[in-house]
């Protein structure tokens, strides 16, 4: 390889993350960097921390201290003057009837007009009420720009571009194989309700195109003429699979895998590392694994991290991780083969 | 898979077959059916083991009465069986369409309104007013539906269980207490019927009319239904009741989605209730009680969750059997004097009869008379493999309790 990915530009930055259960520090102080295009993997025993760091990346725990910036964009950190939001809630509707009580008292409007000021005023507060739960990505920005931070949901991630597997497998069970791709598709569609309920030839059209989408990605992990088996009757290693097809499905810029290669054969495990492979080369994909398995970390990694207790203890390239007496005995025992 | 395809007994087959087509020609499939159940339902009403029970106009007005239940068990049935959130307050927003329709379409709601309408002018024209009134009758329900939706979606479960059930209970109480506008107990009365530009305002004693509108209404209910579900915002839904966690973890926001079930679900009781007042001619709180939300269901339960059909069939039968079959059973022991039968009010076992008739579900057929394909294999998997499940969702509930 000429060159090397660890020199690029890092897509996502974590600072300090830590969190906390209680008495117990999951995740201490944690500063990680991935570089674009770069394969680095985290490892380290049962229990120090390393699903309880993914899901502080992916906004489905917030961390106690620390942030994340994915993209230049922070996405994760404490929440920042969030109380001025609920000002902003009430704001624009308590103004609007101020505004319209005064007008009614100076006579300059009257009767139904009043009613119908009266009727906005709720509507301005059942509409930003509305605005902050479901908070689109606007609404977002927009409060960011005036200093308010929340941090990001799981399902902000992925439309910024993260994609994850879980480590016990969560597939809707009950879906079809190619349904479940079809889900995953979510945010790359944009069928409203009413072209739902019109069938428009432009909402037709997008799901014809989503499903030959599906099964494309479907054979690009392997699942090829699997598509209408139920999810649930798939072998282990295919649901695996297709978790991965269902993430790749949002069109990730980075995919985090935790433990894909838990509960494979050696022979699913080579044509995993195959495909983990050719999502950085093909499609240009970055790729954060957790992975008990060292054939797999060892052989795809261009950078490994060691985590234990919730604290970073080495990182490296594979060889120097390897080596680090600090590892071997927090982890390894003894050389890995 | 596997089992039904290795022996296909010709029913089996055809059924599948059957299921195939309507699914590749879903709205015409629909317009189909419907125009099939339809004309077969007045035939029935007309010939004798029927006629003797109830005569046939009678007949035909049930079956439009039970057409208002089936509109509502098709929108629950888009909150409960397709999103997986158990409302037990459905008829707020049942009593909140019919209630709009009186303001527009009552001597008394046009006096709130400070309109003048009904009075004005002939019943044939003011009863025009219905057909735009079922829209916004659907959008006022909708609206209701994500005030009420907004603050309960952070709840699941049995949580989410409880403040519905309080919402179904906190409206018709606001109807009944707020006299000044909604005229209390007495409700609203002398609604303007129906009327259409040639055969002029519908009347009490014929109920073709009523009954011809009811198809169309639940036909073009039933066919928005299905389009929504089988749409991208229909797989959110699914996706949310499987496993909300890995939904988020797919980019879908869960929120916004939930509330759209929500107010969808809302909109169509909003429909049956503009189209039972209007059937009606008068509101009242005591119309909404909990007994409709429960009715309804138990119709979604028993017709089979998550599938529009089965919930429609199961809507239809419940309703024929609570509010003819009894009466008739009631009549016909009288008449053959019975011993112990003849002295048995059967109306007044209704609930025990629904008791039953859900235990016994629960037992033999957890997913319905008409099941969701999805459904069926859920919950067959969840019995035959409850290790692996448990195991599951105890990880799920532990992952997701985190925020
Ligand atoms: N929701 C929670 N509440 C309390 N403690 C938790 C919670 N989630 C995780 N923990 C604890 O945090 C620690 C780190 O757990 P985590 O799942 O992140 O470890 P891991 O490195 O992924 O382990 P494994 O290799 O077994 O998957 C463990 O001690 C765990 O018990
Ligand atoms: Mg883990």
């Amino acid at each position: 390889m000429s060159e090397n990915p660890l020199d690029n530009e890092p897509i996502l930055v974590a600072e300090g993350v830590s969190r906390r259960f209680g008495g117990l520090v999951a995740v201490n102080t944690v500063d990680f960097t991935i570089p674009e295009r770069a394969i680095v993997s985290l490892i380290g025993p049962n229990g120090a921390g390393k699903t309880t760091f993914f899901n502080v990346l992916l906004g489905v725990i917030d961390p106690t201290a620390g942030s994340v910036v994915f993209r230049g964009r922070r996405m994760i950190a404490r929440p920042e003057r969030v109380g001025f939001e609920s000002l902003l809630w009430v704001l624009p509707a308590v103004l609007l009837g101020l505004l319209s009580g005064l007008l009614a008292e100076a006579g300059i409007v009257s009767g139904r007009l009043v009613a119908l000021l009266g009727f906005l005023t709720l509507m301005l507060l059942v509409g930003s009420l509305l605005l902050a739960i479901i908070r689109p990505v606007w609404y977002s920005t927009a409060l960011e720009r005036i200093g308010i931070f929340r941090s990001a949901r799981p399902n902000d991630m992925v439309t910024a571009g993260v994609g994850r597997t879980f480590q016990n497998i969560r597939l809707f069970q009950n879906m079809t194989a190619i349904e479940n791709v079809l889900v995953g598709m979510h945010t790359q569609l944009h069928g409203n309700l009413l072209e739902a309920f019109l069938q428009t030839p432009r909402v037709k059209a997008e799901e014809k195109a989503a499903e030959r989408r599906a099964d494309d990605l479907l054979t690009l992990v392997g699942l090829h003429g699997k598509g209408n088996e139920g999810a649930r009757n798939l072998p282990y290693g295919d649901q695996r699979r297709l978790e991965i097809a269902r993430a790749l499905a949002a069109n990730p810029k980075l995919l985090l895998l935790d433990e894909p290669a838990a509960g494979m054969n050696p022979k699913e495990t080579l044509d995993l590392v195959a495909l983990i492979s050719k999502l950085r080369d093909d499609l240009g994909l970055t790729i954060l694994l957790i992975e008990h398995d060292m054939k797999v970390v060892m052989g795809i990694s261009d950078r490994v991290t060691v985590l234990d207790h919730g604290e970073k203890i080495a990182e490296g390239t594979p060889e120097q991780v390897r080596k680090d007496p600090r590892v071997i005995e927090a982890y390894l025992g003894a050389p890995a083969a | 898979m596997s089992a039904a395809a290795a022996s296909p007994t010709s029913f089996a087959s055809r059924r599948k077959r059957l299921a195939e087509v309507s699914s590749r020609h879903r709205s015409w499939s629909i317009v189909v059916g419907i125009a099939i159940v339809g004309t077969v339902l007045p035939i029935l009403a007309a010939i004798p083991p029927f006629t003797l029970a109830t005569p046939t106009n009678a007949w035909m007005d049930g079956f439009t009465n039970a057409g208002v239940f089936v509109l509502l068990a098709i929108g629950l049935n888009l909150v409960v069986g397709v999103a997986g959130l158990l409302d037990l307050g459905y008829a707020a927003f049942f009593a909140i369409g019919a209630y709009t329709y009186s303001y527009v379409a009552s001597p008394f709601g046009n006096s709130i309104l400070g309109i003048k309408f009904v009075e004005v002018v002939s019943p044939d024209i003011a009863g025009l007013v219905f057909w735009p009134m079922l829209l916004v009758g659907a959008l006022v329900a909708a609206l209701f539906g994500i005030l009420l939706g907004a603050p309960t979606l952070r709840l699941r479960g049995d949580y989410l269980a409880i403040v519905t059930l309080g919402f179904g209970e906190i409206v018709p109480i606001v109807f009944l207490n707020a006299d000044a506008v909604t005229n209390g107990t007495n409700g609203v009365g002398g609604l303007a019927r129906p009327a259409l530009p040639i055969i002029g305002s519908f009347s009490a004693l014929n109920p073709w009319p009523y009954y011809v509108s009811m198809l169309v209404v639940v036909a073009v209910v039933m066919m928005l239904a299905y389009r929504l579900v089988e749409s991208r915002l229909g797989r959110a839904w699914e996706a949310i009741r499987e496993d909300e966690l890995a939904a988020a973890a797919s980019g879908i926001n869960t929120v916004t989605a939930k509330l759209l079930a929500f107010a969808l679900g809302a909109s169509t009781a909003g429909i049956a209730g503009v189209f039972n007042a209007s059937k009606l001619v008068t509101v009242s709180p005591d119309q909404f009680t909990f007994i409709v939300s429960f009715t309804v269901l138990a119709m979604v339960v028993l017709g089979g969750m998550g599938n529009f059909w089965g919930v429609a069939v199961g809507a239809f039968v419940i309703y024929t059997i609570n509010n003819v079959l009894l009466k008739v059973l009631n009549q016909f022991f009288d008449q053959v004097s019975f011993p112990i039968l003849k002295d048995i009010d059967f109306i007044q076992l209704q609930f025990l009869l629904y008791g039953l008739a859900l235990v016994a579900m629960m037992l033999w057929r957890p997913e319905g008379l008409f099941p969701n394909s999805r459904r069926q294999r859920e919950l067959h998997t969840a019995m035959t493999e409850p290790g692996e499940d448990e195991l599951v969702t105890a990880e799920a509930t532990s992952e997701e309790g985190q925020r």
